[in-house]
């Protein structure tokens, strides 16, 4: 596919010269020249084998290149480098793969192994994890390199985790795109007509460059795109010829960078900002319901501004840290009920935000509806999701009727709409008014949360409650950044931590794919670490399983980490999903001598989690099932954060 | 949640008032604590029956045995029902022993860390 131009006349296939050369010796009689076998009978179709391979075959796909060509002039994976450094990338977490073997070299060598610095992953899911809990905590995207094929697939459950979460990753994977000189063998297992098929559902938007010049054009195009909100993933292709093949000319000059200019986010329509000012200001019991709109630390300050000039309460659902918990306006997800007005903010399911769903096995078993809010209540929607809706994936949830509709980054529109408020907000003391019922809400809704949290305070296993407070009393004077709570623990720091700044909690995985909770704590662990902050994850044993090698690359990379595990030993939400069906079918569910239905629990044996993190480089202690020790160990375990080592405690919890 | 909560005092006040305060049949705490795992109760109530996202709280001051029977044979709501044949009269007896003899939990302004 890489463009091919009358010279210089040394191609990739020279220099390739030397692999071609290691797998000569050995694999010339295995594999035929194109006119010998024409020459060949026809014979019974192959069939793929599971003997395990040949020494030639096996010595081609292992063997090292006796001796390389050298390639004259620059090579074109420098350029790429030039082209990435333009950006900003600090990192490229990545898991290491011969289809992108030039541009790697050329990162870490002629690039110096900065700007971006190759972090190496053990897996291509955990990379795009780091990438995505990186980007909230600093704000700024990664890249991560992967092979096309297989490094892509491994990526896949990431890279949709990132588009449902609205987070941009730039994902490049490595392609040998001729199919008449690439080697045979693995590197052609390795290689497709269109990798980005793979990931074309859940990324924003995709290129397969075939020159230097397209490559640069794309690169920074795929920057811009992913940078705008509504933030999003993006795949380039990156062909193996066109990495390795030296720069040409392009247009009679070197290839050009093309700068990068931010584009201005989206903003709701006008006339539609004013309609729902009117609605707003006119109503008694407005509410605001905000998910992701918060995208920097000023959506929260905005949020705070658009509540009190409303005295309306806010419910946070916790997509991003929108709101400050501490404020007397935040609302648990009940506040609904009463309003008369609700407008919701990047909300990425506003018809659960007014309705509930009970799989109560109800209307022929697929459950009951019902509507949480009263008749007439109006709805007004800020979202700007819809501009990047596709068809397939359905992370656009259930259609939800709304009465003004808007598109438009709510961040970004926020202040137009303060604006139109403060103008039409009719009676200023009747909407102070407001402001003491909220407090009084608050302050027994605060009262009612804390005597739930001391049920079960002294119990072994050790409550989800118990361990959540324990763990915020161990970092509450540092500077602290809740990275990640996968696993559900009753949602205990959103309801009494004391969230205020945009750190202190990033939000969940987005598209709930489990894995999510151990790699995107070490990227955003990384960004913290050089910003000065202190990195706590709530880790679950079921997400740590799916990749737990991100651990050794926090160990490698210095990426000081708390992880305090959510240890339940099982997968919770399925121990639930069997239980209730099995009670629907009135059978007894078959537990298998484990505590939850079979196939459900992680137990018999127990995974010593604190003695795999210890074999990856971690400090890590465990497991710890008395409540009582759970202090002295978060002690313990703090210390070592704080000289710079990632630590693990292995703690035995209650179920949620 | 909060629904089902409701629901489940009102029917308690309903079958209180239809079954005056009957002395609940006798249960085994002991025995209760093997069948409030073996049946799920922990799985959404937690082990010791101190409720979550997942499931309102059971214990301390447990629903009288009738209200808690009559919730546990016929719910329609987010709990699924657990009639006879998986559950026995004998086991749910137990279980309500054992929610019984759990122990009251702390005052929240006793414990530091609910108060930083």
């Amino acid at each position: 596919m890489a463009h091919k131009d009358a010279d210089p006349k040394v191609g990739r296939r020279k220099f390739l010269t030397g692999v071609a050369a290691a797998g000569a010796a050995t694999a010339a009689t295995a594999i035929a020249t194109p006119a010998a076998r024409a020459a060949e009978p026809a014979s019974a179709p192959r069939i793929p084998s599971a003997l395990r391979p040949t020494m030639q075959v096996a010595a081609a796909e292992t063997g090292t290149p006796r001796e390389l060509a050298r390639v004259p002039g620059t090579p074109g994976s420098d350029f790429m480098v030039d082209v990435i450094k333009t950006l900003d990338i600090k990192y490229c977490p990545s898991n290491c793969a011969s289809s992108y073997r030039a541009i790697h070299e050329s990162m870490i060598n002629y690039g110096a192994n900065k700007m971006p610095e190759f972090l190496t992953c053990t897996h291509e899911e955990s990379a795009v994890g780091m990438a995505h809990g990186y980007f909230k905590a600093a704000g700024k995207p990664l890249m991560t390199l992967c092979h096309g094929t297989v490094g892509l697939q491994h990526a896949t459950m990431g890279v949709y985790n990132a588009w449902c979460d609205r987070v941009p990753v730039i994902i490049v994977g490595g392609n040998d795109m001729d199919a008449a000189t690439r080697p045979p063998g693995v590197p052609t297992f390795h290689s497709a007509q269109d990798i980005n098929a793979l990931v074309r559902d859940f990324t924003k938007w995709d290129d397969t460059p075939v020159s230097l010049q397209h490559f640069a054009q794309s690169f920074v195009r795929a920057y811009k795109i992913a940078m705008t909100p509504p933030h999003g993933p993006v795949a380039i292709s990156l062909d193996a010829g066109l990495q390795q093949e030296p720069m040409r000319n392009h247009g009679g000059g070197k290839p050009y960078i093309p700068r990068y200019v931010p584009t201005a986010p989206p903003q709701g329509d006008s006339g539609a900002v004013k309609e729902a000012a009117r609605l707003l200001a006119a109503a008694q019991n407005p509410v605001i319901v905000a998910d992701r709109a918060a995208r920097t630390p000023n959506g929260v300050k905005l949020l705070v501004e658009l509540a009190e000039v409303l005295q309306a309460r806010v419910i946070d659902q916790g997509g991003r840290m929108n709101f400050p918990r501490t404020h007397y306006l935040s609302a648990p997800p009940t506040a609904v009920n009463n309003a008369d007005v609700i407008i919701g903010l990047e909300l990425s399911d506003f018809w659960a935000t007014v309705n509930s769903y009970t799989d109560n096995a109800a209307n022929d078993g697929i459950g009951s509806n019902a509507s949480r809010i009263k008749d007439g209540t109006k709805l007004i929607s800020i979202s700007s999701v819809e501009l990047i809706t596709k068809a397939n994936y359905q992370d656009f949830q259930r259609f939800q009727v709304i009465d003004v509709p808007m598109v438009g980054d709510a961040e970004t529109t926020l202040p137009a709409l303060i604006e139109e408020l403060k103008r039409a907000v009719p009676n200023k003391a009747a909407v102070e008014k407001r402001a003491e019922a909220a407090k009084k809400a608050y302050a027994e809704a605060r009262a009612r949360t804390k005597e739930a949290a001391a049920l079960g305070w002294d119990a072994s296993p050790i409550s989800t409650a118990r361990l959540c407070m324990e763990v915020f009393g161990a970092v509450k004077d540092l500077d602290w950044s809740l990275v990640a709570s996968e696993g559900n623990v009753s949602n205990w720091p959103n309801r009494l931590w004391p969230f205020e700044k945009y750190h202190h909690w990033l939000g969940r995985s987005g598209g709930y794919g489990v894995g999510y909770g151990a790699p995107a704590s070490v990227g955003a662990a990384l960004a913290n670490r050089d910003l000065g902050r202190f990195s706590v994850a709530i880790q679950s044993d079921g997400d740590l399983m799916y990749a737990p090698g991100v651990l050794w690359t926090a160990a490698k990379h210095k990426i000081p980490l708390l992880s305090v595990m959510h240890n339940n030993r099982g997968y919770h939400q399925e121990v639930m999903h069997v239980q209730r069906l099995s009670n629907f079918r009135d059978r007894v569910a078959n537990l298998g001598g484990d505590m939850g239905p079979v196939g459900t629990s992680i137990m018999n044996p127990d995974i010593e989690y604190h003695k795999l993190a210890e074999s990856m480089g971690w400090w890590a202690k465990g497991p710890i099932k008395d409540p009582a020790q759970l202090g002295p160990a978060l002690k313990e375990a703090v210390k070592v954060v704080q000289s710079g080592q990632p630590a693990l405690l292995n703690v035995w919890t209650q179920p949620r | 949640m909060r629904n089902r909560k409701r629901f489940a005092l009102a029917l308690a006040s309903i079958l209180t008032a239809a079954f005056g305060h009957a002395a609940a049949a006798a249960g085994s705490a002991e025995k209760g604590k093997s069948a409030y795992v073996k049946h799920g109760c922990w799985q959404c109530h937690g082990f010791a029956g101190q409720g979550g996202v997942t499931g309102p709280k059971l214990a301390p001051n447990p629903l009288p045995l009738e209200a808690l029977s009559a919730f546990v044979r016929n719910t329609r709501g987010a709990m699924p029902p657990y009639q006879s044949a998986i559950l026995s009269e004998a086991d749910l007896a137990d279980i309500h022993a054992y929610l019984q003899s759990l122990p009251k939990a702390p005052d929240y302004k006793s414990i530091p860390l609910l108060n930083p």
